[in-house]
């Protein structure tokens, strides 16, 4: 049998044709044992964690089978439970948590990275950190004091009098609504865009840009169109982790977004999200239906990320181009 | 077009600053060396403030950390240096699945595992309940910025003849390390703040709780208390205590970045 | 590395010191509404116990039975009397053990309006009340509305209902008196502490509907009485079962409570919506603190059978300040003589 041991110890690969005991004596095959265990904890983790959901919400998949997904009913009184209102309140605040957040996260960003001398990006990056470490009552409350008055006085009237026809402009505004817990969302989740995607860009060898440069570009190209797609994936991590934020927000959320279970095509309107209902009616909820279709709504987010994130790889793969990947 | 990124930081610090304004502004008057020291009062006495909650939040976060954070960055180890591509995915998936949960539901998760068997909720349990919520960014950050290392300075390390482990710990590891540091400092701001999780595993006490396995005050906790009450003073000992997370994240965040500060001198692009 | 490793597990090993200490811990969770009372008979308690710390943190009532029936807490707190299902569950968790309602104090949950240009106090008649929260009557110059409310210039704008999001005792007392008045809403929407509403905005907490109707014109909601007083809200009087428009105040909320003290039952679980008496405001409640009938912690039992005791007694004293009423002299007695089942 050939053995792809070489002569410098630990220099060849680690697995090969010694045994598992000889192989662990060697520090490498430790180290990747141990860090492979503790890689393991945390499949464990998620996956103890979806067990428990899934064990914990089997009444309610028993009574109404698929159609707890597609119906728009919540009444705790009658035990009529569907979790249609939620999935879409979640879906929509975050969208416009992201439309909103993304923009405005990587282009601030890029200035950190790109155009501030190092002084400045370090200490306005160590502000913009402490965004992240708000409250999340806290925003809820700044939510409810200033967000919820300037949507009703000012957002409102500027978007529904030139737009009003639009169906997701249409219809009164109370202040709170889809928008409002959107808006406080993308401020919620913008450090985290701009931290991360950050410390990437910073991280993309000199040499990309200045090659760009010998060839004639200009700053704003050789940012754009070069340093940017480099740091691709990294930057697109950032965006899972302000999704995967926004969709598990729970306090700032209730507070803004009118807990009304209803669909609605206007952004004005009120309505609700899994994470806000888990947490207003969790700790009250009597009966085991009812418990448990909390429960379930839990699990229900619990797909959609999975979902969402397999379509945000899906997209990521057909859109990578050749030599963004970090070589390494 | 550059102009336009210098106005979208502008924004973002535009409203921390807004933040941090609003919070002095409606605050900053509670704060004073009672705040610091005192036990809270029952309404409508002077005085009184959060050291209990001061200190409960400390303690839980250092505990989460101490769980958390070796999970997140061992486990980012392995999915940049030791893991094939299956094994990879499958983490790297279960960490954003982790990272989407909503806080309460971790809440519940860990007061099904760790409050309701011992029949007493506790420190540690939510400490676990922030560590868990810790794992994901750092694993995802710490595989990250691991792979972005160049690789003239693993290979250099290896035509040295360093095993693969002391090329991770010594020159891998140091090079990322700003990012990681990163990544964990936005880790932990982000639990200190959350309520949902610890609502139910370290509750609340209006005394000061010894050792890991009582009833424990925090902030967050205190503040969803206290400005959901019908009283001005503690809505404005709520904006306070807001304060005082501000300003104990930022502490952290000096003195990790100070007193850990280590590390190879990338050139900085 | 081992700098940091250093340093937090000298931390570590400092914080899980236990400072010799004597006291005793007591936990329990519940009800948000009477938490201002609570920590104030807590804190005094305190300092003539010191051996006794009482730590009450107010999760909600739901809560609160929830968590005193796993075992997690020594007592709980709710507003809404355990139900039947919830007393079963509790001695099937304990061994047969039962537990017990002890009436703490009175509060009261009033209509609170935000209608620009009104004032003063509306007057609400049930059938009215019902109506705007089943999403009937839906103007503000609505006649049920107007008729009594003569001299007052109610606008023709659109009524903006706000109802609270999470489950709580507050809903609870709210329903049961539209469901005791309303058979329309008994059918359709019934009493509980989450309910579906026919229509509204959902506000969490107290705090939330508030601000909510704080923020909107034209909105109602509900709201417990110190939140109205406190943040000095209009709020309206109510039509009670003998025909008179009453506001909520302590004397009013006390009559209602003595209406009911006559035929109070052994387990103290009464609902006083809706009570008769000529000054009794009818959307008044008690609230309990729920307490397991056998301790095994002798130390606890003593502790919380101390607390009861003064509870009722030099406890009473403070609770007008804090806006809440207190309890009728008939019930502290039949209470005292509870007291004593504890074991």
């Amino acid at each position: 049998m050939a053995t792809n041991t070489t002569a410098l110890k630990g220099a060849g690969p680690v697995t090969g044709s010694r045994s598992f005991f000889a192989r662990l004596s060697d520090g490498d095959e430790i180290a990747r044992l141990v860090t492979m265990v503790f890689a393991a904890t945390v499949v464990l983790i998620t996956a103890a964690l979806v067990w428990e959901l899934w064990v914990n919400s089997s009444l309610p998949r028993q009574k109404f089978g698929f159609s707890f997904f597609v119906t728009s009913v919540w009444d705790p009184i009658m035990d009529q439970y569907g979790a249609l209102p939620f999935v879409y309140g979640t879906m929509v605040t975050s969208s416009v948590a992201l439309i909103i957040a993304v923009p405005l996260g990587i282009g601030a960003a890029i200035f950190l990275a790109e155009l501030a001398p190092p002084r400045v990006s370090d200490t306005l990056q160590f502000f913009i950190d402490l965004l992240a470490a708000v409250p999340s009552v806290i925003y809820g409350l700044l939510g409810v004091f200033i967000i919820v008055p300037v949507m009703r006085t000012v957002i409102y009237p500027a978007l529904n009098k030139p737009f009003g026809y639009l169906p997701i402009f249409k219809g009164p505004s109370y202040g709170v609504g889809f928008m409002t817990a959107g808006i406080v969302l993308a401020i919620m989740v913008i450090p985290y865009i701009i931290s991360v995607s950050r410390e990437v860009l910073l991280s993309v060898p000199r040499d990309q840009r200045e090659a760009a440069l010998a060839l004639g570009s200009t700053r704003w190209e050789s940012t754009w169109k070069i340093v940017v797609p480099f740091a691709k994936t990294g930057i697109m991590g950032s965006i899972f982790l302000a999704l995967a934020r926004a969709l598990g927000e729970t306090m700032a959320v209730t507070m803004v977004i009118g807990n009304t279970p209803k669909i609605a095509a206007s952004l004005f309107a009120p309505g609700y999200s899994i994470a806000a209902v888990i947490a207003n009616e969790f700790t009250e909820a009597t009966g085991d239906l009812y418990l448990q279709s909390l429960i379930a709504l839990g699990l229900v987010l619990f797909l959609l990320t999975f979902i969402l994130n397999g379509l945000a790889r899906i997209l990521i793969v057909v859109t990578t181009q050749k030599g963004s990947e970090v070589g390494g | 077009m550059l102009a336009m990124t210098g106005v979208c930081a502008f924004v973002s610090v535009l409203v921390l600053f807004f933040i941090l304004g609003y919070l002095v502004f409606n605050g900053g008057t509670s704060i004073n060396w009672d705040f610091f020291t005192k036990l809270p009062k029952p309404v409508g006495e002077a005085g009184g403030g959060m050291a209990n909650a001061i200190v409960g939040s400390g303690k839980i976060l250092l505990l989460a950390s101490l769980m958390g954070v070796p999970i997140g960055f061992l486990g980012g180890i392995y999915l940049a240096e030791f893991s094939g591509k299956g094994m990879a995915s499958v983490v790297r998936y279960a960490a954003d699945l982790l990272n989407g949960v909503p806080s309460i539901v971790i809440g519940i998760f860990a007061y099904s595992l760790v409050v309701l068997p011992f029949k007493h909720f506790s420190a540690y349990a939510g400490a676990f309940a922030l560590g868990m919520m810790m794992i994901p960014i750092t694993l995802r950050s710490t595989e990250e910025f691991l792979k972005s290392v160049p690789r003239m300075l693993r290979e250099g390390a290896m035509a040295l003849g360093a095993s693969k482990w002391k090329t991770i710990a010594t020159v891998i590891v140091p090079a990322a390390y700003r990012g990681i540091m990163t990544a964990i400092l936005l880790a932990l701001a982000r639990v200190a703040g959350e309520t949902a999780p610890l609502l139910f595993t370290a509750f609340g006490n209006r005394f000061e709780s010894h050792g890991w396995s009582q009833p424990t005050a925090t902030l967050p906790v205190m503040i969803y208390t206290y400005a959901v009450s019908p009283y001005d003073d503690w809505h404005r000992q709520a904006w306070a205590a807001g304060l005082v997370l501000l300003g104990l994240v930022l502490i952290i965040n000096i003195l990790a970045r100070t007193i850990l500060s280590r590390g190879i001198a990338v050139p900085r692009s | 590395m081992k700098r940091f490793a250093g340093l937090a597990i000298g931390v570590l090993a400092l914080c899980a010191i236990v400072v010799a200490d004597n006291a005793l811990l007591i936990n329990g969770a519940g009800a948000t509404f009477p938490y201002p009372i609570y920590s104030k008979w807590f804190d005094v308690y305190h300092t003539k116990n010191p051996n006794f710390q009482f730590n009450y943190q107010s999760v909600g009532s739901g809560a609160g039975i929830k968590q005193v029936t796993e075992g997690t807490v020594d007592f709980g707190a709710t507003d809404g009397p355990m139900n039947d299902d919830q007393l079963k569950a509790f001695q099937d968790k304990h061994n047969g053990v039962g537990i017990l309602h002890f009436p703490t104090v009175l509060g009261a949950d009033v209509p609170t309006y935000n209608i620009p240009g009104v004032t003063g106090a509306l007057n609400f008649t049930p059938e009215a009340l019902a109506g705007i929260f089943l999403g009937k009557v839906t103007k503000w110059n609505d006649p049920s509305i107007a008729a009594a409310n003569k001299g007052v210039s109610l606008p023709a704008a659109d009524i903006i209902v706000v109802h609270r999001s999470d489950g709580s005792g507050t809903t609870y007392i709210w329903t049961d008196y539209l469901s005791k008045v309303s058979e329309e809403w008994k059918g359709k929407v019934s009493k509980g502490t989450s309910v579906n509403w026919p229509v509204g905005l959902g506000g969490k907490g107290n705090e939330g509907v508030t601000g909510l109707v704080k923020q909107t014109p034209n909105a109602i909601g509900y709201v417990e009485l110190i939140y109205a007083v406190q943040n000095n809200i209009p709020y309206g009087t109510v039509k009670n079962s003998s025909g008179n428009f009453v506001k909520a105040d302590l004397g009013s909320v006390t009559a209602a409570a003595a209406g009911a003290a006559k035929e109070m039952p052994d387990d103290f679980r009464v609902s006083i919506t809706n009570a008769p008496g000529k000054t009794a405001y009818p959307i008044s409640s008690f609230t309990w603190l729920l307490i397991p009938q056998k301790f095994q912690d002798g130390g606890k039992r003593d502790a919380i059978k101390g607390f009861l005791k003064w509870m009722l007694a030099e406890g009473q004293d403070s609770v007008e300040a804090l806006s809440y009423a207190k309890l009728p002299k008939e019930v502290v007695e039949k209470e005292k003589k509870a007291i004593n089942s504890i074991q």
